[in-house]
């Protein structure tokens, strides 16, 4: 199980990274494996407008479908348009070809209120018991 | 909730448990579900189904009491032979699909984990006062299947070639990796292979031989778990209780007929009859997803601006690799081409009416 530390993340069990002045949102290493196989990812329009805790889309896995939410308020300025054909780099790769989203942030202290992986590796350790 | 024997060997094995009909099941191994469906598909794999109830019927009159409560025709049996069916209530819907074997000296009913209770009471409710004897034998036995292209062959080496001798819903008494077992050449799966009783006692000995046999020859194989068995099951059309079938819906509906002989005095025959004589308002139909989304149980079948019907299995199926459901809508809607949109989530997604099955099983 990976906890990459340089991102943040949420109870909800996505992570954010702050790239310049964007925000780059997917789903834990966590989640993916507890989700199992993703067959189908739905994500919203670019152009979209956010609030943080807002449903943005649903991960779709060979068990159930699973909303993803907004850890930081804001635009959505591009979307991971390769997952259509490759759904499953959600579980290869959460952290990098697994992507999501990029929100361009209207408020990035937000993100001061996330979980750091050491944070969140002992909130999911919580969840196990 | 209960475990089946193997539940250590399955933890260990880093399956993902989950409450299945009242069980603590294997849903999938570390290889992933998709994975685990196409090893099926491309060699072989092992299901632990310990699950499913099975039951034992002995007794001059167990053919006639059989074929009473079993829609498809038992007496035609011979030794060794196996056959589909359904039990029926008296207005023809389904209690339960199930499983019989004719063995020499009594007769194998597998029955589903999620009915088996109901089964049985159902069975020994019309049990005869003399002449059949019913016993569940579910605990101190275990069922495995070991599906795919290369299992009848991989089995032929350890049982000098006994494996690949049984016929197609046939079955025979075999020692399989030193453990006596009843073979039976089914599945659920859409390819070849067998279904594997033994006892409880011997589980783990059955269990790892079979994967260190395929380790030997050098055959691709390894542990399957439920959620692969839904979508291996799909592909070809076979139902599975709870999402085709209930007690609401006769084998009319369900395009089972084949399954029900005309011939037998089986419970339910006349109410069966009956309706397809008049025809069946609605009936099973698969769809392919045109627009991507996956369907899930439940979900509204539209035609134009019309709910139709509803989704009673949906799925990324792997070897089609499209997105599909089986549905239950109007029956002049259940035919090959219709156009229907699936309410997902709020969004209605167009989908085609497939002609079944799917995947036609490999060894039809």
């Amino acid at each position: 199980m990976t906890f990459r530390d340089d991102v943040k993340y949420q109870e909800s069990h996505e992570w954010a990274l702050k790239d310049d002045n964007l925000v780059i949102v997917g789903i834990s290493d966590y989640a993916q494996d507890s989700l199992g196989d993703v067959v189908y990812v739905e994500l919203p329009d670019v152009g979209d407008v956010k609030k943080k805790g807002d449903s943005f889309g649903v991960v779709e896995s060979v068990k159930a479908a699973s909303d993803v939410y907004m850890p930081v308020s804001g635009e959505i300025i591009e979307i991971n348009a390769d997952l259509d054909d490759n759904p499953s780099n959600v579980n290869d790769s959460p952290f990098d070809s697994g992507w999501l989203i990029k929100i361009k942030p209207s408020d990035p202290s937000e993100l001061d209120s996330l979980m750091s992986a050491q944070e969140y590796k002992t909130y999911t350790e919580g969840l196990e018991e | 909730m209960k475990h089946v024997p193997l539940y250590r060997t399955h933890v260990d094995a880093g399956a993902k448990m989950a409450p299945f009909a009242g069980w603590e099941m294997p849903i999938q191994y570390p290889a992933g579900s998709i994975e685990e469906h196409r090893l099926v598909r491309r060699s072989a794999g092992l299901f632990d189904v310990s699950h499913m109830g099975r039951l034992k019927v002995t007794g001059t009159g167990a053919a006639a009491y059989l074929d009473r409560l079993v829609s498809s025709s038992i007496a035609k049996l011979g030794v060794n032979e196996s056959t589909y069916g359904l039990l029926c209530n008296e207005s023809g819907g389904v209690i339960d699909d199930l499983f019989v074997y004719r063995l020499a000296e009594s007769w194998l009913v597998v029955v589903n984990a999620s009915n088996a209770e109901k089964d049985i009471a159902w069975f020994r409710s019309h049990l005869p006062e003399s002449g059949a004897t019913l016993t569940d034998v579910s605990d101190q036995t275990v069922m495995f299947a070991f599906q795919g292209p290369q299992a009848i062959a991989l089995l032929d080496h350890d049982t000098g070639g006994r494996a690949s001798a049984i016929e197609r819903f046939h079955a025979a008494l075999i020692d399989v990796c030193g453990v006596p077992c009843t073979v039976g050449r089914t599945g659920y799966t859409g390819e070849d292979g067998v279904e594997l009783f033994a006892a409880a006692d011997h589980a783990e000995r059955l269990w790892t031989g079979i994967l260190a046999l395929a380790d030997r020859h050098g055959v691709d194989a390894g542990p399957i778990g439920l959620a692969a068995r839904d979508s291996l099951r799909f592909e070809p059309g076979f139902p599975l209780y709870g999402h085709e079938l209930d007690e609401q819906t006769t084998p009319v509906e369900a395009r089972l007929t084949w399954a029900c002989d005309p011939d037998t005095d089986f419970i339910g025959r006349d109410a069966i009859l009956e309706r397809k004589r008049a025809g069946a308002e609605r009936k099973l139909a698969t769809v392919v997803m045109e627009e991507r989304g996956v369907p899930r149980q439940g979900c509204d079948v539209y035609h134009e601006d019309r709910c139709v019907g509803v989704v009673t299995t949906g799925l990324y199926a792997p070897t089609v690799d499209a997105f599909c459901a089986n549905v239950y809508v109007e029956s002049e809607l259940a035919r090959t081409g219709s156009i229907v949109h699936i309410d997902i989530r709020g969004g209605r997604k167009r989908a085609v009416v497939a002609s079944r099955p799917l995947y036609k099983p490999a060894y039809r």
